[in-house]
Formats: C-alpha cells, sequence, structure tokens
C-alpha cells in the first residue's frame, strides 16, 4: 500500500457514483433493476473506502498525503505574473473517516430506496440523482482547494435541487427545491467573496499554500481585519450549506423531498458540506471570526430546538432537531473545541441517518401519513424500527452508553472550557438549553410516535413492519450509534482511538496577537524551533491548544458530563411525565405559555419575516423595475418610433407636395406652352410670312441703333 | 418747282413693296400670291435702278435690275407649274386650305 494507491483510490471512489449517475442518465429507462448496479457501485465505494480508511489509520496515521496536478496555467497574467491552477487531492484522516462515512450512509440510503421509492414513476432517475448527489459530495471531502471545493460545493447544490424537487409535481416540493437553491446561493455569495479575498492575496486555491502564507506573517491586504473577514466570508458558506440561522429557512422546507433523499442531505452530505468547510479553514480562523462563528452556532442550536419542541411533522421535527445539531458542531468548532465537532458530525451522521431511515419507516408503514398526532403505538407493530429509533433518540438525546453522549459531552465541555477562559458564558448556557430540549422534544416524538394507544384505528391496523432492505440500514445505523466503535471508554472519548489517535486538531496559522488568549503558544527557542522543525511529528510548528486550554477542557469534562446528564435526564422525564403518564397535560401548558407556543409552532415568525421583507422588497423592486421596463425604456422607444414615424410623414409630404409639385409644375409649365405655341402652327404659309415679316419688323426695331447707315 | 428725287422713288417702292405682302398674305388664290411676289420683284427693281441713279454704284443697279426680270421670269413658269401641281393634287389653288404642312 502506497502513497499514490491510496491518492488512486480516492479519485475512483470518487468517480463511481458519477459513472452509476451517467449510466442511468444515458440509458434511461431501458435497463430494468439498475438499482442492482448502483448498489454495487455504491457498495464498491464502500468498500475501497473502508480499505483506505484501514491503510491511512494505520500506516500513515501521521501524514497527510496531498496529490495534485495542474490544471490550467496562465502564463503572463498581466501586472502578476503566472498563475497556476491546481486541482488534486488531500487525504488526511479526516478524509477517510468522512469518506467512509458519506459512502456507507449513501450504500444504505440506495438501499433504502430501492424498496422505499418501488414503484415512483422515476424510479431509475432517483437513483441517477443519489448518484451524482454522493459524487459531489465526495468531491468536497478529497479535494485540497477551494476552487473545487466550490465547483462541487455548487454541485452539491445542484443535486439537493433536483432531489429535494424530485416529487415536482407537488407545488410544495417544487417551492421547496427552489427555495434550497436560492437560499444556498445567498451564502454562497460570501463563500466566493471569501474565495476571492484568500486568491486576490495568495494567487492559490490550495488550502496548505494559503495556511503556509499566512504562517509567514502575509495577511491579506496587509490587514488582520481582513483575515477575519475572509474567515467569515467563507463560513457565509457554510451557513447557507449547513443550514445556520439566518439562512436555516430551506432545511425544513427540504423535507418535501423523499425521506431517504432527507436521511442522505441532513446525515451525510449536503448539511456535513458545511461543517467539514469550516474543519478545513479552520487553521486560518481569527478570535473574532471564531467567536462569530460560535455565536451563530449556539444561537442557531436554540432557535431550532425552540421550534422543534411544538412540530408535529414528524420530518419537521427531525430537520430541527438536524438544524439544531448542526448548531452544536458549528459552536463546538467556534469555541474550539475541533476534534469533538468532528466526532459529533461523525456520530450524528449514524443517529440522524438512522432517525430519518427509521421516520421513513413509519411513514411507509403508515401509508405517507406524517402527523405525530395520528400516530401512536406503534412499537407492537413496527418492532425493530421502534428499537433503532429509540436507541438513536437515546444517542441525540446524550444518554451514557451512546456515541452521542460522547460527542455532545465533548462539545459542552468545550463551551464550558470557552466560557470560563473568555467569559462568555452564553454559550455555554445555550449548549446546556438546548440539549435539556433536545432530550425532550426527541423523546416527545417516541412517545407520540410509539408508546401510548393508537389514535387512528385504521392505519393502526394497515401499519406492518418494512421488509429487510429497509430495517437492515436501521439496524447497521443503531448499532453505530453505540460508544464501542469510538472508544472503549463509554464515559470519556478523549482516551479513544477515535479523538487521541485519528483526529489530530490542525495548528492554527494566525497571527499570536488575532488568536483567543487560551490558544497563544509560548514563543519557542530557536533551538527548540529547529528542533521542531527537524522532527516530522511536530514539523507544523505551533500547536493550537495550549496547556491552559487543554487543562480547561479536562477540567470541564466532569461538571459537562454531570451537567449535560441532568439536562438530559430532566428532559426525558418532562417528556414521560407530559405524554406518556400524562402527569402534566400538555395542552392546558401550551394554553399558559400561549404566546411562547406561538411564537415556537410558527418557527419564531423569521419565514414570514423574509417574506416580509426581502420577498417582499424584491417583488417590489422587480415591480418598480416592471414599471420602469414598461414607461421609460418602452416609453424611449415607443417616443423614437413615434418622432421617425412623424419625421418619415412630414419627409413624404414634403417629396408629394414640393418634390412632386415642383417635376408637375415643370410638366404643366411645357404643356401649357406647348399648348399655347401650337396654335402659331397653322400650316398656312401666308401665316408664316405674316410671322416673317411681324419677327422682321421686330429685329429691326430692336436692332436699330446697330444697322449701318449708309451716307 | 418740285423735283423727283431718290425718296420718292423709294416711297413708291416702299408702297408697293407694301401691296406686294399685303398681296402675298392676304389673297387666297395661289395665282394671286404669284402676283404678290411680282410686285415685291418690281418693288426692288425700282430700288435699285433709283440708286443706280443717284447713288456713285455706276451700272451695277441697272443690270442687277436685268437679272431680277430675268428671274422672275423664270420664278413665275416655276411657280406656275408648282400651282398646276396643286391644283392636281388637291383640286383647288385656294392657299388657305392647303394647310398640310401643319401635321
Amino acid at each position: 500500500m502506497t502513497e499514490s494507491l491510496l491518492v488512486n483510490l480516492s479519485i475512483i471512489t470518487l468517480f463511481l457514483p458519477l459513472l452509476g449517475f451517467a449510466v442511468v442518465i444515458f440509458t434511461g429507462k431501458k435497463l430494468p433493476k439498475i438499482y442492482l448496479f448502483e448498489l454495487a457501485i455504491m457498495g464498491a465505494a464502500l468498500i475501497i473506502s473502508c480499505t483506505m480508511a484501514f491503510a491511512k489509520l494505520s500506516y500513515f496515521s501521521s501524514r497527510d498525503i496531498i496529490a495534485s496536478l495542474s490544471w490550467f496555467k496562465f502564463q503572463n497574467v498581466p501586472g502578476i505574473g503566472a498563475i497556476d491552477f491546481e486541482i488534486g487531492v488531500k487525504i488526511d484522516n479526516i478524509t477517510v473517516l468522512m469518506l467512509i462515512v458519506v459512502t456507507l450512509i449513501s450504500f444504505l440510503v440506495h438501499l433504502y430506496s430501492v424498496e422505499y421509492m418501488k414503484g415512483d414513476k422515476r424510479y431509475n432517475r432517483y437513483f441517477a440523482y443519489l448518484g451524482i448527489f454522493t459524487f459531489s459530495m465526495l468531491g468536497i471531502v478529497i479535494t485540497h482547494n477551494l476552487l473545487m471545493m466550490y465547483i462541487f460545493w455548487e454541485l452539491v447544490g445542484l443535486s439537493s435541487y433536483l432531489l429535494i424537487g424530485f416529487w415536482f409535481e407537488k407545488k410544495s416540493a417544487s417551492d421547496a427545491s427552489k427555495k434550497a437553491f436560492i437560499v444556498n446561493r445567498v451564502g454562497d455569495i460570501g463563500m466566493f467573496a471569501g474565495i476571492l479575498i484568500l486568491f486576490t492575496n495568495y494567487r492559490t486555491f490550495t488550502f496548505d499554500k494559503i495556511f503556509e502564507q499566512i504562517a509567514m506573517g502575509h495577511l491579506p491586504f496587509n490587514s488582520p481585519a481582513w483575515l477575519t473577514a475572509a474567515g467569515i466570508l467563507v463560513f457565509m458558506g457554510a451557513v447557507g450549506k449547513s443550514a445556520q440561522f439566518p439562512l436555516h429557512v430551506w432545511l425544513p422546507d427540504a423535507m418535501e423531498g423523499p425521506t431517504p433523499v432527507s436521511a442522505l442531505i441532513h446525515a451525510a452530505t449536503m448539511v456535513a458540506a458545511g461543517v467539514y468547510l469550516v474543519v478545513r479553514i479552520f487553521a486560518m480562523l481569527t478570535a473574532d471570526a471564531m467567536l462569530v462563528i460560535a455565536v451563530i452556532g449556539a444561537f442557531t442550536s436554540f432557535i431550532a430546538a425552540t421550534i422543534a419542541i411544538t412540530q408535529n411533522d414528524i420530518k419537521k421535527v427531525l430537520a430541527y432537531s438536524t438544524v439544531s445539531q448542526l448548531g452544536y458542531m458549528i459552536m463546538s468548532l467556534g469555541v474550539g473545541a475541533y476534534a469533538f465537532a468532528f466526532f459529533h458530525l461523525v456520530t450524528h451522521a449514524f443517529f440522524k441517518a438512522s432517525l430519518f431511515l427509521g421516520s421513513g419507516s413509519v411513514i411507509h408503514a403508515m401509508h405517507h401519513e406524517q402527523d405525530i398526532r395520528k400516530m401512536g403505538g406503534l412499537r407492537k407493530k413496527l418492532p425493530l424500527t421502534y428499537y433503532t429509533f429509540l436507541i438513536s433518540t437515546l444517542a441525540i438525546s446524550g444518554v451514557p452508553l451512546t456515541s452521542g453522549f460522547l460527542s455532545k459531552d465533548g462539545i459542552l465541555a468545550g463551551t464550558l472550557a470557552f466560557g470560563k477562559l473568555t467569559g462568555h458564558w452564553l454559550i455555554p448556557a445555550f449548549g446546556f438549553t438546548v440539549a435539556l430540549m433536545t432530550a425532550f422534544y426527541m423523546f416527545r416524538l417516541v412517545i407520540l410516535t410509539f408508546h401510548g394507544e393508537p389514535r387512528d384505528e385504521h392505519k393502526y391496523e394497515h401499519a406492518h413492519e418494512s421488509p429487510f432492505v429497509m430495517v437492515a440500514p436501521l439496524v447497521l445505523l443503531a448499532a453505530l450509534s453505540v460508544f464501542i466503535w469510538y472508544t472503549p471508554n463509554p464515559i470519556g472519548a478523549d482516551q479513544g482511538w477515535f479523538l487521541s489517535k485519528w483526529i489530530k486538531t490542525p495548528h492554527t496559522v494566525v497571527p499570536q496577537e488575532m488568536r483567543f488568549n487560551f490558544m497563544k503558544t509560548e514563543e519557542l527557542k530557536t533551538a527548540e524551533n529547529e528542533a521542531a522543525v527537524n522532527h516530522t511529528e511536530s514539523s507544523h510548528g505551533e500547536i493550537i491548544h495550549s496547556e491552559m486550554y487543554a487543562e480547561a477542557m479536562h477540567q470541564a469534562h466532569y461538571p459537562a458530563m454531570f451537567l449535560s446528564l441532568g439536562v438530559a435526564g430532566l428532559g426525558i422525564l418532562f417528556a414521560f411525565l407530559m405524554y406518556h403518564w400524562r402527569k402534566i397535560n400538555a395542552d392546558t401548558l401550551a394554553e399558559k405559555l400561549r404566546p411562547l407556543h406561538y411564537f415556537s409552532q410558527n418557527k419564531w415568525f423569521i419565514d414570514e419575516l423574509y417574506q416580509a421583507t426581502w420577498i417582499a422588497g424584491t417583488l417590489a423592486l422587480s415591480k418598480m423595475l416592471a414599471w420602469f421596463d414598461n414607461r421609460i425604456i418602452d416609453g424611449a422607444v415607443n417616443g423614437t418610433a413615434w418622432v421617425t414615424k412623424a419625421v418619415s410623414k412630414a419627409s413624404g409630404l414634403f417629396d408629394t407636395y414640393v418634390v412632386d409639385g415642383f417635376v408637375n409644375f415643370t410638366a404643366f409649365i411645357s404643356g401649357f406652352i406647348g399648348l399655347n405655341f401650337r396654335k402659331l402652327q397653322t400650316g398656312k404659309v401666308q401665316t408664316y410670312v405674316a410671322f416673317i415679316i411681324l419677327a422682321i419688323m421686330i429685329l429691326v426695331l430692336v436692332f436699330r441703333p446697330y444697322i449701318m447707315v449708309i451716307k | 418747282m418740285l423735283t423727283v428725287g431718290l425718296t420718292h422713288f423709294l416711297v413708291v417702292s416702299g408702297v408697293l413693296f407694301a401691296f406686294g405682302i399685303y398681296g402675298i398674305i392676304t389673297r387666297k388664290n395661289a395665282v394671286m400670291v404669284l402676283m404678290g411676289v411680282e410686285l415685291i420683284l418690281n418693288s426692288a427693281n425700282i430700288n435699285f435702278i433709283a440708286f443706280s441713279r443717284f447713288g456713285n454704284f455706276g451700272l451695277s443697279g441697272q443690270i442687277i435690275a436685268l437679272f431680277v426680270i430675268v428671274l422672275a421670269a423664270a420664278e413665275a413658269a416655276i411657280a406656275l407649274a408648282i400651282v398646276l401641281n396643286i391644283y392636281k393634287t388637291f383640286s383647288n389653288v385656294n392657299v388657305d386650305e392647303i394647310s398640310n404642312l401643319k401635321e
């Protein structure tokens, strides 16, 4: 196993789903059972990813493999010189872990869809779209530069558009796909601007080369503010893709797509892309940028959790829980708990995929009923779905022995440490509140769906457990939501192989004065510095986690753990009190907190706010422009036409009356003269003679002075 | 005592010429027109002879007058022949009815 083989394998993995896409798109409906081919391709991609991960993590664990080639070159750009555009792959531990997550979940979603989508009239095309979606996401995962990242980023946007609007006959679905696409563009504008700032200054898109130049003290436009701006702007792309406030509005609407697609979008591909982007640019984030990121993440998770409490659509609850958990990851990156953010990305991918596929199974069984108020008691009818759903719910709620407990606990510890070191206590406060609410609304969902008595007898009678291909992914994903895959210690992930061996926090390249206090490093002495450079293990020079932060994290570990256990337990208790034992009447409570309930149920009126501001504003502006077009521009054109017409009319009149008049007048004169002179020609010789004599007499009279007089 | 001088001759000649012209213009009969032409020729002869008598041109005037008489005879012969031909063609010799020149 050599490095170049790993690079080749990664490229093969990337193009396998594209091959699947191309085959289905070009053969269309002609091939029956095309899904077997798609499954084979995704299975192959999964196996290759696992092989790569095994090789990378075992043999090249401490080394990043980078392979690039020049895509095209501008030899002589005026004022700049040569610019080399590179494409290439960067395979580090995060890449291979992400490859497994993406290919595994994509494979399971393919498998699940075989049954779930059966009978759909665009069955084959559905698999084609899944293929290009997976391809785009894999591109984001393995690329080593921002240019390719942006290209695949947009491809993800395109394929999400295709999949969300897959049932485009439904108005709501086509609207949702457009909304997702447009809202994402808003974030992408920021990302584009950020990439341009970096490219203008560093003449390269490659992450490592940019970081290298920043580490050497070369700041964009020689100003720390621009570095912060670049970080925040690139982060804006993640705000769009990962559905952070204020661009989170597309994600709940994206539930209009088929449920397996929701699982794919929410777990492994689209929303993970945003977090992955921030993970990639983490090294160049300044303290200010990180604070912005942390605040946005915390606020997003809070908003989404409050909304999720009152939703009644099973998929909407899960959608808002996704937004909330993504807020967690973003917040975690913002407070510097990099490893836990990525850890949570992976664990969340598995349990959220499981939850979504589970909800798909429920919806499938209930004949496309999504309202949890009409469910209940499904535990007996769908035992496997119930148990896998329960395990994933325990994981997302942060109950011990699950993967979610470990990653959430780490994130909360990170926020506590951050609060302690910087005084931003609001962020951990948000974090724990959200943990409480998450446990509550997830158990509300489980209880209302699976426990109690069936509320719709008719649909309950017809409900049945889903077939094997739909249940198998659930079981596998639920199994992956258990702690044992990540660490042997069920209460602390720090020492597990996932965090201690596989994920290394990158070394920040931001100048010392722009870091958080706790990230500052002691200036190394020259001798040590040289030694460090020679040593491969720490050749990057500085470390991000100073002793102070590590110490704070360590100290925060147990408080965070007990606190999160406490709030999770409290949330679960409340859920059981209200919905299972019915000690507290949910309706009277909602009535008491009417304004809050109303506010939450209507999603904080953010959609309405956008409707009233941006959409109404855009419409008004368009109307104004249309008026301007109709009146001013068209008016000018019409005016010109009118003037031209008037001028030609005048010119025509001139022609008719003056020019033609002159010609006619000449003819008339000639005719007149001719008519009159004709009378002279009588044909009688005598008349002529008389005229001759008359003429002679006149001539003599006229020329009398000139006649020579003979003397 | 009235002496007949050049002026008298010229006046007679002029009157004769005017009659000639008058005859040419007003007469309908082609023969009468020819007679007007004779009058004009003779008025010219009178002029020639008068200038020959009162001028100092020698005998040239008288000789030219003789020429004119000869020419007039020839002219009369030819012209009468033409008139005869006209009569043959149009069956009359009225000048104002012969207006084929109009066309």
